[in-house]
């Protein structure tokens, strides 16, 4: 009989054996990280920045945020996020047509910036980590797994969702006396998809992902 | 590489950029190029030309702060007349209009923001280039809150899009993307990479070194 559970990781695999060597990213000093119990955050003795962070079943959480995520953006990008009523005439509004927009009148660059921030890089960041994520969880490895999820670190920075969010609230400020706004379904996804977003990349336990998918441990 | 990684003097060790494993270099070169084992990014002992890179960021970002305030970020053409926004009266909109929780937040994001991240770079920088011991830990926390706030001031670029494609009527009224857009555009992309390319443990280097 097939067994699921034969081919997932038990949680016996699931903690990274105590008194690894690793050096702080801020100020390089070695340090042996010890049993961190789940939940728990190692610092580094000498300027306190995170060394390590230990996710209770940090795999399962971060696919199930990532997939959660993936329907959630698919949602706001296919919707309309805000529509503007002004003498009957209602205008509607996707994240693409606000790119388009910028193009159109001359400034690319900004559009360029716009839609890296905004479609590219949250894209790109859900589906690494389910392109990374989903085998380990099947137990199986893929090739290219390593080069997708050092990507995943480069792109982070530029996933700027929750910085959107704010645009939109400023912008509907700004158009009140103007005209009637309604919110469209866009809207609510984008606002359910930060804090999945944000879930998802601070319930990831890198360091355990690294040492599956390492190329040499 | 484990094994030699643990038994090998500290000055020897580096960790990889990317994955954080921790590999031994040999001769002590600070650049030397070596591949990380477990996911083949380029190993170096400190982020390779920090200081220069991180100086020319700032200096572009500090040129372009100067124009991205002077030229309004857009025009809002209503009923023949034009009314330019920069990215201040912006925020002074806001407060008028008796929002004053969200223009705290604007004028923070798009104002305090840019300027606060100039002036910590710089003073990092220069504390770094004399040596100084002062606070080493302080001046780590700094760069954490610099790297945490920098992405806040993208807010103005997202108002101007988001207007620019729901107010396109043309009949009543238009809202046109302005130059300063495109300036501040480039304020926010170049403190970004100046923050990344800040290399903070170079603050503890030169602290110890001046330790004796």
């Amino acid at each position: 009989m097939f067994k699921f559970s034969a081919t997932t990781p038990s949680s016996a695999d699931l903690a990274i054996p105590p008194g690894w060597l690793t050096l702080c990213h801020a100020c390089d000093l070695p340090s042996r990280v010890g049993d961190v119990p789940a939940g728990g955050t190692a610092r580094c003795p000498r300027c306190g920045s995170v060394l390590y962070r230990r996710v209770r079943d940090s795999l399962d959480r971060t696919l199930a945020l990532a997939l959660a995520g993936l329907f959630l953006f698919a949602a706001a990008n296919a919707f309309p996020f805000l529509a503007l009523k002004m003498q009957g005439n209602v205008t509607h509004t996707t994240l693409s047509t606000g790119v388009r927009a910028l193009y159109e009148q001359g400034t690319p660059i900004v559009a360029s910036l716009v839609l890296l921030t905004t479609i590219v890089a949250p894209l790109l960041q859900i589906s690494s980590l389910i392109f990374v994520l989903a085998p380990l969880r099947l137990g199986r490895r893929l090739p290219g797994q390593a080069r997708v999820f050092r990507l995943l670190r480069r792109i982070q920075p530029w996933s700027m969702m929750e910085v959107f969010i704010l645009g939109i609230l400023v912008s509907l400020v700004k158009l009140l006396d103007m005209a009637q706004i309604v919110p469209g379904i866009a809207l609510w996804s984008f606002v359910l998809l930060i804090p999945v977003l944000a879930a998802a990349s601070s319930s990831l336990d890198a360091e355990w992902v690294w040492r599956r998918i390492g190329l040499a441990q | 590489m484990t094994p030699s990684a643990a038994t090998s003097s500290i000055e020897d060790l580096a960790s990889c950029h990317d994955c954080g494993f921790v590999v031994t270099l040999a001769g002590g070169a600070h650049h030397a190029a070596t591949h990380c084992p477990r996911c083949r990014a380029a190993v170096h002992r400190r982020k390779p030309d920090s200081l220069n890179r991180t100086w020319a960021l700032v200096i572009t970002a500090a040129m372009l702060y100067i124009p991205a305030n002077l030229f309004p970020v857009m025009t809002v053409i209503s009923l023949g007349k034009a009314q330019a926004d920069t990215i201040l009266s912006g925020a002074i909109y806001l407060l008028v209009h008796g929002m004053w929780p969200l223009a705290l937040i604007v004028f923070f994001a798009s104002v305090v923001v840019p300027l606060l991240k100039l002036f910590a770079l710089t003073f990092l920088l220069i504390s770094v280039q004399k040596g100084s011991r002062w606070r080493p830990v302080e001046r780590t926390k700094l760069y954490h809150v610099v790297e945490a706030v920098g992405r806040w001031s993208m807010t103005d670029i997202y108002v101007v899009t988001i207007l620019v494609a729901l107010v396109s009527l043309g009949n009543l009224a238009t809202i046109e993307a302005g130059v300063g857009a495109i300036y501040f555009a480039g304020v926010v992309v170049a403190t970004m990479l100046a923050a990344e390319s800040f290399d903070p443990r170079l603050i503890w280097d030169r602290a110890r070194e001046s330790n004796g």
